[in-house]
């Protein structure tokens, strides 16, 4: 009896494979198809982030930004007269599905990808855009590991070491003498900061009184504070992101500290998770604020207001400033006209144009001098009776 | 395709009551296996399965091999092992850790997966393997404690061995001041040395290897086992021998399947082989009918194409699986097809009347 | 300086222990009556916090009400749960009630996260309470807060459970449920009510965690459910004193790991420990040690 079923088990397989592949066919064909590019047609490109899942803000900041710029483009004619039409995909977080959709972005023969959002989805994406020389340019992904991928990897956003040394120079420049840190030391980018932060003050002179570190998932970080509180420092570098840091601002006044908190640009939002008084007077790095009164910044928080009747962050305006790289290339490419639409050439004129081009963002103006990080000024931001502020500006 | 499968294997079957010969029938599927290969590599190579489709294809193969050997532990053995992913983390580590660093040594360029090359190949059999091998030594260690507690216990300890697997393999480079796992940001660079071949000889490969174990003495004394413990044991069953054979055998295959993840994915994440993960197989599992191969199979196939066919439901297939869960164990806590493989004699039987060719035509257009 | 730092740490650790604690509580008396690892009790947590947040954050009423709400709330879901999934499998094998309690654990997380979205919401303070100070050691106020709620709480059950009619219809259930429905025992009343109590004490944990650590996310009774639930398997499940007892050991040992900096292993420790007793005793440290039937 087992044999006779072992031999129906295996034909049923097969049925099952088959069904696979015609469930997996269907799947495929129902994306719009274009893949013309002549005059007058229109120019692909792929939009790829979390849009569900635990890391889902993210990518809906990206895509908000990214789509609102994609809109002014399209509204003003497009470019070399064709429209701009987004492939957008969600990869819940999931490198997994990340790669599925980059490879389904391939086959719809989009001619650059804005994307991914979060780290270790990027650089699998990163990867397996080596096999295409795709365009690729991430709002937000500050992993090292990312753009060192291919040439044809670029990023919006500032790097970790940067801020991690940025706000050293801050705290010397504060006059505070003893700094500890606490950071989540499996994340890629707490790390990337902390270490940076760590060694850019002691070459300025400080003493690093502790170096506490934490799992991703933690919520209670008493252990850790009451360590860092019995070397008495003068501010506390805390480099994570916006939900963990409210969490240790709030248990370190729970535990009685009065003193100052430092972070990167992971704290973008943070106002919503720890009270006004708890943050008063801290201070973080960050590309974008919306208080700010830079009239191109306030410009792109009206056109946002008017578009989706909320307040941008961050990774909106990072979102914005990485469709604006990916679309100037593109006009450089369509104005040179040398390169056929869609083809291998016209990618690596795209990868070229945005190696060597310029863009004027809302974070700054962005500059690739060799690499795929950008050089862009910073802001280190303040808070004043809950609100936020421009404290100083940071020049590239 | 699948009109294809069973064509080529109708005109065996016809003729006479009595069964086959053991090496036909081994003959008769391994043509079956290596037509569906054969077939879908075809299908790729002239385009008619995107690069997508076919990545898609791939984590079927995976996720069947994880819901089979699931099943081992959970159908056959009567037990629930909620640490399944912990055992495809180090599975998949540890093959590809182990196919990166001797790359250099075996010759072998990531170029060289792609083409086919034998010492690519050796490669990949032997860094598959040596992913199985460093499961099953976790299935032993955590099996030997493990199984001396009763269900409950055991689900809880090896939920609690995953956790440890997941922070080990988090921060065991820091540990031990070397670059292994790449810590919480994952093991990157993995190269691609899965396709559509290689993934699915491996399944049918380990398919076959639980069948026949299950069909063996072996596989009998664990059913036994699960049946009752303490009658088993009396009629000389020696139960933690074959406790702890099923649980390494289980914890072997799904580092088989993970090593396969690793190459098909191409980057490793401890925070992805949690307790979501290992839920995710089981409900496969109890969904095909625990103690059914074919029922795994089947579930693994559908709730991997499901949500990639479906993706604009993305959001609602956790809730899902959830509901489908608890309705399915209040009204059906066999699972859809219950213990199916053991009637599938009784189909033959039918086949053998001449009825075979009603059921394959409905099969064919199921598969339609 | 180290002894100063030394209390505090001590005082870190009951904080959390407590919460385990209290949490293991709910384990331990729904496995004490039907044998049941309830999943979904770190989740009904969850949804307490949530309720803690939609009434202070988003109806802006009192923190007084947010508190009954919660508890009350945590109550009447814990009840559902078992009248809807667990009820209709009291004769079921024991793996598919497990399954069943996995299945609804991932339901209200998988419905949180729709509901409410996968960001994490800030729960507002209840109160707000100065430290204390004791000579040159500041005491968190929330600390000592959460340690004497959780002290009374386990009063009033070690009360309700030996000396009250309830308690002792409950004792009968969990000693052998067909011989108490014979002695005239209303079964099912009896662990309706221990569901009942089990997830009201779930409901005071959901306070005191929203009291430390101010956030509700869809995912956060995962770590919480599990870790407690480690606790009352190391304290001895069914065992009022060892689910106590095992949280508090929980606690005391997640925050001294991360005191000496290895806080990234806290929870291979944690795991590690329970493993390590279950080996040696494998009913937990205060759990009865259970004979077989054939």
């Amino acid at each position: 009896m087992g044999t006779i079923s072992r031999r129906d088990f295996m034909k049923m397989s097969g049925a099952i494979a088959g069904m696979a592949v015609l469930a997996g066919c269907g799947g495929g064909s129902g994306s719009s198809s274009s893949d013309g590019g002549s005059e007058g047609g229109s120019i692909k490109v792929g939009l790829l982030g979390p849009y569900s899942g635990d890391v889902a803000q993210y990518g809906l900041a990206v895509r908000n930004g990214a789509e609102l710029y994609v809109k002014q483009v399209n509204e003003a004619g497009g470019i070399n007269g064709k429209q701009i039409e987004l492939d957008t995909m969600d990869e819940k977080g999931d490198s997994t599905e990340a790669v599925n959709a980059y490879n389904k972005m391939v086959e719809d023969g989009v001619v650059a990808i804005l994307g991914d959002v979060t780290s270790t989805p990027s650089i699998a994406v990163a990867q397996q855009s080596q096999n295409d020389n795709m365009p690729l340019v991430s709002a937000s992904t500050t992993a090292a590991a990312f753009v060192e991928a291919g040439p044809n990897v670029f990023r919006a956003c500032i790097t970790d070491p940067f801020q991690g040394k940025l706000m050293a120079d801050f705290a010397a420049d504060q006059g505070y003498k003893n700094v500890a840190t606490i950071f989540n030391s499996g994340g890629d980018y707490e790390v990337g900061v902390a270490d940076a932060f760590v060694e850019e003050a002691k070459s300025k002179g400080l003493t690093v009184t502790t170096e506490q570190g934490y799992a991703a998932g933690d919520v209670d970080f008493n252990s850790q504070l009451t360590t860092i509180l019995a070397t008495n420092p003068d501010a506390i570098m805390c480099p994570n992101y916006y939900q963990d840091d409210g969490k240790i601002v709030t248990q370190a006044r729970q535990q009685g500290y009065t003193g100052v908190f430092l972070g990167a640009d992971g704290w973008s939002g943070v106002l919503d998770y720890a009270s006004a008084e708890d943050l008063e007077g801290c201070f973080y790095d960050c590309s974008f604020t919306a208080n700010n009164d830079d009239e191109k910044v306030q410009k792109f928080i009206a056109d946002y207001k008017a578009e989706y009747d909320a307040d941008p962050g961050n990774f909106d305006a990072l979102g914005y400033d990485a469709a604006i790289v990916i679309l100037n290339a593109i006009e450089t490419v369509e104005k040179d006209g040398k390169a056929e639409y869609g083809t291998d050439d016209y990618k690596q004129a795209i990868v070229d144009a945005i190696a060597s081009g310029t863009a004027d963002g809302v974070t700054g103006t962005i500059k690739y001098e060799g690499t795929g990080d950008p050089v862009k000024p910073t802001l280190v931001l303040t808070f004043e009776g809950g609100v936020e502020k421009v404290f100083t500006t940071v020049e590239a | 395709m699948a009109k294809k499968t069973a064509t080529a294997a109708s005109p065996k079957v016809e003729k006479g009551y009595k069964s086959l010969s053991m090496p036909a029938r081994y003959v008769i599927n391994l043509v079956l296996v290596a037509v569906f290969i054969f077939v879908g590599e075809a299908m790729i190579d002239g385009g008619m399965i995107s690069r997508y489709q076919t990545g898609v294809l791939e984590q079927v193969g995976i996720y069947i091999i994880m819901a089979v050997s699931l099943n081992i532990a959970t159908g056959y053995l009567g037990q629930l092992p909620l640490g399944h992913a912990g055992f495809m983390s180090v599975g998949g580590y540890s093959c590809a850790i182990f196919i990166m660093r001797n790359m250099e040594a075996f010759g072998v360029t990531a170029r060289d997966f792609a083409t086919g090359a034998p010492q690519a190949t050796l490669l990949f059999v032997v860094g598959l393997i040596f992913g199985g091998i460093m499961a099953a030594i976790c299935g032993l260690i955590i099996g030997i404690p493990a199984l001396r507690l009763k269900g409950d216990y055991l689900a809880i300890i090896t939920l609690g061995f995953a956790e440890i697997i997941r922070v080990v393999m988090q921060n065991i480079d820091g540990a031990i001041g070397m670059d292994l796992t790449g810590g919480q940001k994952g093991l990157t660079g993995i190269p691609s040395y899965t396709n559509f071949v290689n993934t699915f000889v491996v399944v049918a490969i380990s398919l076959f290897l639980i069948h026949t174990m299950m069909k063996s003495r072996h596989g009998r004394a664990i059913l036994a086992i699960r049946d009752n413990e303490i009658a088993a044991e009396a009629t000389g069953v020696n139960a933690t021998y074959y406790k702890t054979l099923a649980f390494v055998v289980s914890a072997f295959f799904a580092g088989i399947g993970g090593g396969l993840y690793a190459g098909c994915i191409g980057v490793m994440m401890p925070a992805k082989f949690g307790f979501m993960k290992s839920v995710e197989i089981l409900v496969m599992v109890v969904l095909g009918g625990m103690g059914s191969m074919l029922g795994s199979v089947i579930s693994a196939t559908v709730l991997t194409i499901l949500p990639e066919a479906l993706r604009a439901f993305a959001d609602y297939r956790m809730l899902a699986y959830s509901i489908v869960l608890i309705v399915m164990m209040i009204f059906r806590p066999e699972g859809l097809l219950g213990s199916y493989d053991f009637s599938l004699s009784r189909i033959i039987e039918k086949a053998m009347n001449g009825q075979l060719f009603k059921k394959k035509a409905k099969a064919a257009k199921e598969a339609k | 300086m180290f002894d100063v730092t030394f209390v505090t740490q001590l005082l870190n650790g009951l904080q959390l222990g407590s919460i385990y604690a209290l949490i293991a509580l709910g384990y331990t008396m729904v496995y004490g009556i039907i044998l049941l690892l309830n999943f979904a009790h770190g989740d009904i947590i969850m949804v307490g916090a949530y309720i803690s947040w939609i009434v202070m954050s988003q109806l802006g009423m009192s923190p007084v009400l947010a508190i009954i709400l919660s508890v009350a709330g945590c109550t009447l879901l814990g009840v559902l749960i078992d009248k809807v999934a667990y009820a209709p499998l009291r004769d079921a094998p024991r793996l598919s009630i497990l399954i069943t309690a996995i299945g609804v654990s991932y339901f209200l997380e998988n419905g949180a996260q729709l509901v409410f979205g996968a960001d994490a919401k800030v729960v507002p303070q209840y109160f707000e309470m100065d430290n204390l100070m004791l000579g040159d050691v500041q005491l968190s106020s929330v600390s000592l807060l959460i340690i004497i709620v959780t002290a009374v709480s386990t009063a009033v059950l070690t009360y309700v459970v030996n000396r009250t009619k309830l308690g002792k219809a409950m004792r009968a259930v969990s000693e052998d449920m067909g011989a108490a429905r014979l002695m005239g025992i209303n079964v099912n009343n009896t662990i309706s009510f221990t569901f009942a109590v089990g997830s009201a004490l779930a409901g005071i944990g959901a306070v005191l965690y929203s009291m430390a650590y101010t956030q509700a996310s869809p995912t956060m009774g995962i770590m919480l459910g599990t870790k407690a639930f480690v606790a009352a398997v190391l304290g001895g499940i069914g065992s009022i004193p060892g689910a106590v007892i095992g949280g508090l050991l929980v606690g005391l040992a997640e925050t001294f790991v991360s005191a000496i900096g290895l806080s990234v292993w806290k929870d291979a420790v944690v795991f590690l420990m329970l493993i390590i007793v279950l080996v040696v005793r494998p009913t937990g440290i205060l759990g009865r040690p259970m004979t077989e039937k054939v």
